[in-house]
């Protein structure tokens, strides 16, 4: 247990393992498929207390998994948003019952692309239908349903998991009293889904990509997905921030021409480790799936293109945070929320935090964000009474 | 600051959509929440006023008022506030124009620059004056426009602004008991309640 206590830092959940549910319900995705059952893997974190009020539900967004926090044994690394949820972090594990999912679709052994189609017996590749934004929140609320949870006291995601806290707003308005939207949007930009598009092309072009049936053949994009992420890396990270974590270091070479190595700059190093890391643990269809996902999300669309009608269904009071230097879902993106919130009469408070770390500040320690969220929870679960 | 202007209650109806620009740490939007059933907002810039309006449950924005407020609607509140910060803003009768635009009426407070406090202070010290009101050093100070109550009557009339209250506050013997007879002497901070 010694060595244990090394490896978790103070503060930390500790050990965590997840856990795996067949949801035995027809779940009828937007695209009119209908997924007889589903798995979905999860964890939960902090305890469910009798009232049943305590609970929170963590969305994931683009590349995330159920892993939100602690250890897993023999990991040195926690959960992605380990800084953030834990015994007396901002989201507080000694008040709330945390739980986190892996979205279907996604490939970290909830059913996606890499899992068996049932009616064909083959793995579902390419074929996995098309998703939307509200097919996460409603298998989600299956999983809610699984676990006997009434109402979430509230639904936090960062980027596609704001999309996905906004659709429960006007999905399920009575079943969540509190939305915390971070660094999201109510729909993509051009500049957005290019990006995306970028990405997928850069998959499709892969020779082994064979149409999105490489796993039936026993091959890997990899090289293809290894480009799309570090397409997105980039888009994740500010100007500044890469200027200041690599500036024109070199990795290899010099300019002096002292040694044979060839020049590279750490930031090429570096970008290449990233994509190949990520290639070697994410799905490209599901890459594919999601990042179309995104691009169709549209808050507003089915209410006439109208966010302030949209959030007229909502119930639940709102938190909005964005991130000075986010410039793929900028702080104009949070503004217009809150805009359409105050418009259709709804509590919401909105914090546009300084940061030079772009997008992925979200997931990042810094020191407002982290009291801002504090502040927020602290008060409900005293509303709530939790513990 | 703020609860010294609960006065300001009885001109707000119960239920009513109220907009505070600069709301501190909105000590009164929580006030008026609990005692009006007010659907209120605050506008601040400051961090640590958010975060407490934040940990008190009030609806807080983070938007700096001098990079305007044109993402409100014309008429889209019942009432707009502003206490104590019309002399920190860039173009104060903007914001004052701003304000009569997004709601129907617009409660203002200020401290008055005419009292004859402030007046001694630079007369007889040679100084910008440093009071209770304005406990700044010219250099350091966010009160870039000062004014006093006549200045600000002589614009109301200008806009064709309408003056539906207004009340002189001064604690201070003498001018507690002198603020009502000469307002601009005597008043140290003017509460004025106004609409189109």
């Amino acid at each position: 247990m010694a060595s244990l206590s090394l490896q978790t830092p103070a503060k930390s959940i500790g050990l965590v393992s997840p856990q795996k549910v067949l949801i035995d319900k027809p779940l009828t995705l937007a695209c009119g498929t209908v997924l007889p059952t589903h798995e979905l893997v999860f964890e939960t974190y902090g305890t469910l207390n009798s009232d049943k009020n305590n609970a929170i539900l963590i969305c994931h967004a683009l590349s995330g998994n159920h892993h939100a926090a602690g250890f897993y044994e023999g990991d040195s690394k926690p959960g992605w948003w380990d800084h953030y949820i834990g015994p007396g972090k901002a989201i507080d594990s000694d008040r709330f019952f945390i739980v986190s999912v892996n979205n279907i679709g996604s490939c970290f052994g909830s059913t996606g692309p890499t899992s068996t189609n049932p009616a064909t017996g083959r793995v579902w590749g390419a074929d996995f239908p098309s998703l939307r934004a509200r097919d996460w929140v409603e298998s989600q609320k299956l999983l809610m349903e699984h676990l006997a949870i009434e109402c979430w006291a509230a639904v936090i995601g960062g980027s596609l998991g704001g999309m996905q806290a906004m659709r429960w707003s006007l999905e399920h308005p009575d079943k969540l009293l509190n939305a915390v939207v971070i660094a999201s949007s109510m729909k993509l930009s051009a500049q957005n889904i290019a990006f995306n598009e970028i990405a997928r092309r850069a998959i499709k072009s892969d020779p082994n990509f064979c149409d999105g049936n490489y796993l039936q053949q026993n091959r890997a994009p990899l090289h293809g997905l290894a480009l799309a992420r570090m397409i997105g890396h980039v888009t994740y990270l500010s100007d500044e921030a890469l200027g200041k974590k690599f500036g024109r270091e070199l990795a290899s070479g010099d300019f002096i021409g002292s040694t044979e190595d060839p020049i590279e700059f750490q930031i090429e190093s570096y970008l290449n480790y990233q994509g190949d890391k990520f290639s070697s643990n994410f799905d490209a269809n599901s890459y594919i799936l999601i990042t179309k996902m995104l691009d169709y999300f549209d808050l507003s669309r089915e209410y006439g293109n109208s966010p302030v009608s949209a959030f007229e269904h909502a119930q639940c009071n709102f938190l909005l945070i964005s991130f000075s230097s986010d410039w793929r879902f900028s702080p104009k993106r949070s503004q217009e929320i809150t805009d359409a919130l105050i418009t259709a009469g709804k509590n919401v408070s909105y914090t546009a935090i300084e940061s030079n770390q772009g997008h992925d500040a979200f997931l990042l320690p810094n020191d407002r964000y982290q009291k801002t969220l504090s502040n927020y929870l602290r008060r409900l679960a005293d509303q709530l009474g939790a513990a | 600051m703020n609860h010294n202007f609960s006065f300001i209650s009885g001109w707000i109806r119960s239920g009513s959509r109220l907009l505070d620009l600069g709301c501190g740490d909105g000590s009164l939007l929580a006030d008026l929440t609990s005692s009006h059933n007010v659907r209120g907002y605050g506008l601040e810039i400051d961090s640590d006023s958010i975060e407490k309006c934040i940990a008190r449950g009030v609806n807080v924005v983070e938007q700096d008022l001098n990079r305007g407020l044109d993402n409100f609607a014309d008429n889209s509140f019942d009432t707009v506030v502003m206490t104590q910060a019309l002399q920190a803003m860039r173009y104060p009768h903007l914001v004052l124009d701003e304000m009569l635009r997004i709601g129907s009426e617009c409660i203002i407070t200020f401290p008055n620059f005419g009292s004859w406090r402030t007046r001694a202070y630079l007369a007889f010290r040679g100084r910008m004056p440093v009071t209770k009101q304005l406990a700044y050093q010219w250099y350091d100070t966010p009160n870039i426009h000062f004014f006093t109550y006549s200045d600000f009557e002589a614009l109301c009339q200008e806009r064709n602004i309408n003056v539906m209250h207004r009340k002189f506050i001064a604690e201070q013997f003498p001018d507690n008991l002198l603020k009502n007879l000469w307002p601009n002497l005597f008043t140290e901070t003017a509460v004025y309640h106004l609409s189109r």
